[in-house]
């Protein structure tokens, strides 16, 4: 039987030779207590981050113009949450890997309805109000595109909306019921209620963010704060933490993709990063059987620092 | 019972096999080969330590829940804890991957071990990810709702709503340290059963 | 409890992050200290001599 030829990047040669006194146990404790002790000294000495969460409440009294075309956004569909696609309602297709339309295949999970969820189910929790109620009466009888009309009306005159004596001012007429809606949906989201409304819809308890979050990610004011933090896409975020705290050096090859082309400016661009980070993985994963990438801890030589001891013994023999 | 009997049982069978793999001596070594020489190889360890100390912190901060550190000075200092040990975690083990890639750790019937380590770093990046994700506050809200983008253009957003902050919490608190700790103690029980990665035999750089 | 009064950081990284520019490359001053950290750590780890020499050549 022919003898396996050795492969010195797959096989590796039998021990021959001495041991030495080794307690691990010594070992593993003493990492223990330096890995706690610099845990504590670097907690005593820079803490942690915690910059408080924003509500829809921070958000309207802040910015009440952007929130309020944010609520028009949802009413005309032209919102990123309304031309979503999978998984949150049809409206488009989504991303594409290739032919691979991955989110479409996988449908409708978690259905979002921004007209209904982010505006006329809210104001109809409400309480009685006579000229919301009488407004949402008049939108819940009118046709599709009667609807369409008053909306699209509103949104050509809401180029030029202000906020005015605490109140939300467009100038246009023909707009149906759309001026209260979205003015008691300011008012509404003002005083806390909408923040509140947005999470009860499933019941008393809740932990699922789903509905506030996506409302707060269609407006300006989240990613604004977010640049200002250094935390946006073009700006290396995923890699950044708040403050001047370390964030996650590891996301650098993640984050890297989106800065250059083509991914910089595709459509694609989350699903084509995806892609390719989860190749890297692969190679990282399965590099002791890829030839040459195996190879380089051999030929690189780095090695010979490791193991230095061992190779000047076998010199002195 | 006769001798055959016992020697049939599936107990003593699993007992025969693991102790004919993983003797005492094995499991618990007093000795290493002497090639076992550098600074290189304590990162291994101090990755497990840091793994130790992180799920250590995070049982105290389940103690108080999930909002304790946003109103509490102890448990800012807990979180601040939390948070520093993920990163000794990380540092360690990124400086250990870099070791035994250098080293080629996978050479001798090793690819396992090195396999089981990429894996439980793809799952400490998924923990981290949802610990991110769980702390209910400014940077939770920015990075899910920026994440979700990457997440359901794969398909897989439709089940893993990054959005949903329980389904976060739990995934952080329960599932993914099981996958992350089970995971490892393969990975050292590897080490263990096929001993540390000999060196290269000399003159090996110049073979094709 | 004296000893919990530590939530005020002796130096708390809350202000804004400082970055660094280079091209179209990003990279905060907090960061590149944790990359360049682990890289020296490489290298020192290399290159430092490791104690315990005396008392070998057991036997195999």
């Amino acid at each position: 039987m022919t003898k396996k030829a050795f492969r010195p990047d797959v096989d590796a040669p039998t021990w021959r030779g001495g041991h030495s006194p080794y307690d691990i146990i010594k070992e593993g404790s003493i990492a223990l207590l330096v890995v706690a002790v610099l845990t504590v000294v670097f907690s005593v000495v820079f803490g942690s981050p915690d910059e408080h969460a924003i509500t829809i409440k921070t958000w309207s009294n802040a910015a009440p113009v952007d929130f309020a075309t944010t609520a028009l956004n949802e009413l005309n569909g032209t919102s990123t949450t309304a031309q979503y696609g999978a998984p949150y309602n049809k409206a488009s297709t989504g991303q594409q890997l290739g032919p691979l339309t991955l989110a479409k295949w996988v449908g409708v999970r978690i259905g979002v309805n921004t007209v209904n969820d982010f505006v006329i189910d809210p104001l109809k929790s409400q309480p009685s109000q006579p000229i919301l109620m009488a407004d949402l009466a008049q939108w819940k009888s009118a046709t599709g595109s009667t609807r369409s009309g008053w909306v699209t009306n509103y949104t050509t005159a809401a180029a030029q909306m202000k906020f005015v004596n605490n109140q939300i001012v467009v100038n246009t007429t023909n707009a149906g019921p759309v001026p209260v809606m979205i003015e008691d949906l300011t008012q509404m989201a003002r005083s806390g209620a909408l923040d509140q409304a947005l999470i009860t819809q499933a019941g008393f308890y809740t932990t699922n963010y789903t509905l506030p979050l996506l409302f707060l990610s269609d407006g300006t004011y989240l990613a604004n704060l977010a640049e200002h933090q250094h935390l946006a896409g073009y700006q290396y975020g995923m890699m950044n933490e708040t403050g001047n705290y370390p964030g996650q050096a590891w996301l650098w090859l993640y984050s890297f993709w989106y800065q250059i082309p083509p991914f910089n400016t595709s459509p694609n661009a989350d699903v084509l990063v995806w892609g390719l980070m989860m190749l890297a993985s692969l190679g990282l994963l399965l590099a002791p059987f890829i030839p040459g990438i195996r190879s380089i801890p051999r030929k690189s030589r780095v090695y010979r620092l490791v193991w230095r001891e061992y190779y000047r013994d076998q010199k002195k023999t | 019972m006769s001798t055959t009997e016992i020697d049939r049982q599936w107990t003593t069978r699993l007992r025969k096999r693991v102790a004919g793999k993983l003797p005492p001596e094995k499991l618990l070594p007093d000795t290493q080969p002497t090639y076992v020489s550098s600074w290189i190889y304590v990162f291994g360890v101090t990755t497990m330590a840091a793994l130790i100390v992180v799920i250590a912190t995070g049982c105290v901060l389940a103690i108080r829940g999930p909002q304790w550190w946003h109103t509490s000075s102890v448990g800012l200092f807990v979180n601040s804890t939390h948070l520093w040990s993920v990163e000794i975690f990380f540092f360690a083990m990124v400086v250990h991957l870099w070791g035994k890639y250098f080293m080629a750790a996978w050479r001798g019937g090793r690819a396992m071990t090195w396999m089981t380590g990429v894996v439980t770093f793809l799952t400490s990046i998924a923990a981290a990810f949802t610990g991110y994700a769980s702390q209910s506050n400014f940077d939770s809200q920015w990075i899910t709702t920026q994440a979700k983008d990457g997440i359901n253009a794969t398909g897989a957003g439709a089940y893993f709503n990054v959005l949903n902050l329980g389904q976060m919490l739990m995934w952080h608190i329960v599932l993914l340290p099981l996958v992350a700790v089970l995971l490892t103690m393969i990975h050292v029980l590897l080490v263990r059963v096929k001993g540390v990665v000999p060196p290269f035999e000399v003159g090996a750089e110049v073979r094709r | 409890m004296a000893l919990f009064n530590l939530s005020a950081a002796l130096l708390p990284l809350n202000t804004l992050g400082r970055y660094l520019h280079w091209h179209f490359i990003e990279l905060s001053v907090a960061n590149f200290i944790v990359i360049v950290l682990m890289i020296v750590t490489f290298v020192a780890a290399l290159l430092l001599p490791f104690p315990g020499r005396r008392g070998r050549k057991e036997s195999p």
